[in-house]
């Protein structure tokens, strides 16, 4: 150490000595990072302390994005505006502020699955299962609410779309949607009330869930990595673990925590390339409910709910908006209720790993078709083409012609062009005799409506003409199957 | 004085423990006065937050257009404001509607909420259908139900014609 610096230690040391006399703050914080830790955690560990960054990643370009956000209906849409295009690097603080969403979501899904597939929610650590599942609700919530504040066309939209779903309550439903409206409408107080969900509720609650957590995670300490055929049983637990503590323990600070430290460090890092590479989610059109224009979809995260709305038959819709979330939340809750002793390790079981697959798969799987939008007119389709229908006039073209207008392109494709929400009728004729099109046509069906009514005579001939054309080539020339 | 308290000042001799029966009240006294000011700060906040559920909704006739400049048949999207709207609101407080000049002369406004979810339906007119593009939910030109989730037919507003005007009386978003 040189002079300068011994000189400097002469003077600061005494006051780092009054003030730890005084509040014996370095200490406790000292003891909390090198309390003792199991052996061989391991990289499966980083998951909630990178969970815990990402929120604080949030805090900080929340708090840094609102002072220049306006929560006011009138005006938020020219601030995103003034942000994402003129303040100095707001574009890539909304970017990191969407990507720091999207980790935390992320995240929080891997830890918890990481906690279930490993069994740490188990003897004597339930009730922090418990504060974990109020912790991924939280985060949900923070990412609906936070989506709405980006005070677009969508955004409206999708607070008409939560609202509608509130509604769905029996006897308080309206009452709720209201609440959720702050009004009847959508109006000048709905986004100050999103706004403070958003700003203080939420996060509010969201630091007190995550004091206890960590509380709990010092008190219980952190759960031993699995051994296959090393059972929980309450009786002998704390006996055991305090054993593995004292023989083979290490400090947390820094024996485990590099792991963490890395593992963060990444996630800033990706958070940040992929805010300056890809920036924030484009500002729609203005939030004006009057313009219609738009199909209102959640962000990434809840797309998959969204495609599941769309999916099941549709008397299911109320049930399952009422009833899935109440039944996701009580599975996940009773969860260390009915397993929280036996075996731990994923190898000794398989219903927690299968599990685990089919919910993955089966939101895997809701994603792609969301993505997809099957369900979902094309109200982009344009006219088929002389070159797709065969000819450019007499009924077959005018068939064509009244396929693009009567709207049936929008939900089928035919060569490839239209919508995906009915089958496709690229070669109808095949499949299809002339009075099997005219039932369905005139008929309708599930999805379909029925067209009698709306088809002059001489329309829905050359209709039925056109869709019997559609075969493939080589096939019979006329007349269906 | 050190931080073991060996120089504390001894406490005096003649406080003596509570009793249990004054201890039990006092714990009682203390918590109903925390109970009491927990109220008083909470009854203001909640009252303040469900403000919106019992404000009254007032019924405002907003004229839409001449009457004789809507042909019949046609089913268009009019636009106007909400009946109280904030002075902060902004676009928001518009909202809109399809209205349609049925051949009897008589109008029909209908929402543009789907009553599925509450998106934005469109009214294709060649097809004389409404389509909702979230679940691809559609409507006759009546409202009626034709296909897909929705659980009912359009909500309507109640729409009449005053001095030669289409008004639209405001309504609350329709809600399942």
């Amino acid at each position: 150490m040189n002079k300068v610096a011994r000189a400097a230690m002469k003077i600061v040391q005494p006051l780092i000595d009054a003030f730890e006399e005084r509040t014996g703050l370095i200490k406790m914080m000292g003891d909390l990072a090198r309390h003792p830790v199991p052996p061989d955690t391991g990289w499966w560990y980083v998951f909630g302390s990178a969970t815990l960054v990402a929120f604080m990643i949030q805090v900080v370009t929340g708090i840094a994005l609102s002072t220049s956000y306006i929560s006011s209906s009138g005006d938020a849409y020219q601030a995103l505006q003034f942000i994402t295009t003129q303040a100095l690097l707001g574009n890539l603080l909304r970017g990191m502020h969407y990507f720091g969403a999207s980790a935390m979501v992320l995240l929080v899904g891997i830890h918890m699955t990481q906690v279930f597939i490993m069994g740490c929610y188990k003897y004597p650590r339930e009730f922090n299962w418990v504060t974990g599942v109020v912790l991924l609700f939280l985060t949900l919530a923070m990412g609906f609410t936070g989506q709405l504040l980006r005070w677009d066309q969508n955004a409206v939209w999708s607070i008409v779309v939560g609202a509608e779903q509130a509604g769905r309550m029996p006897v308080v439903g309206t009452m709720m949607a209201h609440f959720l409206l702050a009004g009847k409408t959508i109006g000048g107080a709905t986004l100050s009330r999103f706004f403070a969900f958003h700003v203080f509720f939420i996060p509010a609650i969201i630091f007190a869930v995550v004091g206890i957590h960590l509380f709990l995670v010092m008190h219980d300490g952190i759960s031993e990595p699995p051994v296959a055929g090393e059972p929980v049983d309450p009786a002998t637990y704390h006996q055991k673990y305090d054993e593995l503590i004292e023989k083979r323990g290490v400090p947390f600070w820094p024996d485990a925590a590099w792991r963490d430290v890395v593992f963060c460090v990444a996630v800033v890092i990706a958070i940040v390339v992929l805010a300056a590479i890809f920036g924030p989610p484009k500002l729609g059109p203005p939030p004006n409910p009057s313009l219609l224009a738009r199909d209102p979809a959640p962000d990434w995260y809840l797309l998959w709910y969204f495609a599941l709305l769309a999916l099941i038959p549709h008397k299911m819709t109320t049930p399952v908006i009422l009833l899935a979330p109440l039944v996701g939340v009580i599975v996940l809750l009773i969860v260390p209720i009915v397993s929280n002793t036996g075996e731990r390790h994923p190898r000794n079981r398989p219903w927690a790993v299968g599990a685990v697959i089919v919910i993955v798969m089966m939101i895997a799987t809701l994603w792609v078709e969301a993505i997809r939008e099957p369900w979902s007119p094309d109200f982009t389709a344009q006219p088929l083409s002389a070159g797709i229908v065969g000819v450019s006039e007499g009924p077959i073209a005018n068939g064509a012609k009244l396929f693009h207008e009567k709207g049936c392109e929008y939900c089928h494709q035919i060569s490839g062009n239209g919508g995906h929400r009915g089958p496709d009728l690229s070669f109808v004729g095949d499949r299809l005799t002339k009075d099997d099109l005219t039932i369905r046509i005139m008929n309708g069906g599930y999805n379909m409506p029925a067209y009698a009514g709306n088809l002059s005579p001489q329309d829905l001939e050359d209709l039925l003409i056109f869709l019997g054309s559609r075969r493939h080539p080589g096939s019979a020339a006329s007349g269906g199957k | 004085m050190t931080s073991d308290g060996e120089n504390r000042a001894p406490a005096p001799a003649g406080e003596a423990p509570l009793s249990p029966e004054r201890r039990a009240f006092v714990v009682r006294l203390s918590l109903g006065l925390m109970g009491l000011a927990a109220a008083l700060v909470a009854v203001p906040i909640v009252g303040f937050l469900i403000g919106p559920l019992i404000r009254k909704f007032p019924d405002i006739w907003r004229p839409i257009g001449k009457a004789e400049n809507f042909s019949v048949g046609k089913t268009v999207l009019v636009s106007f404001r909400d009946p109280s709207p904030m002075a902060w609101a902004g676009v928001t407080a518009e909202t809109a509607a399809w209205l349609r000049r049925d051949p009897s002369g008589e109008f029909t406004a209908f929402a543009v909420n789907c009553t599925h979810l509450g998106c934005p339906v469109r009214w294709l007119p060649d097809a004389n259908l409404f389509m909702c593009p979230c679940h691809g939910g559609v409507y006759y030109s009546d409202g009626t139900v034709a296909g897909g989730p929705p659980p009912r037919p359009l909500f309507q507003y109640p729409v009449r014609v005053n001095n030669g005007m289409v008004e639209i009386r405001t309504s609350a978003v329709p809600i399942g």
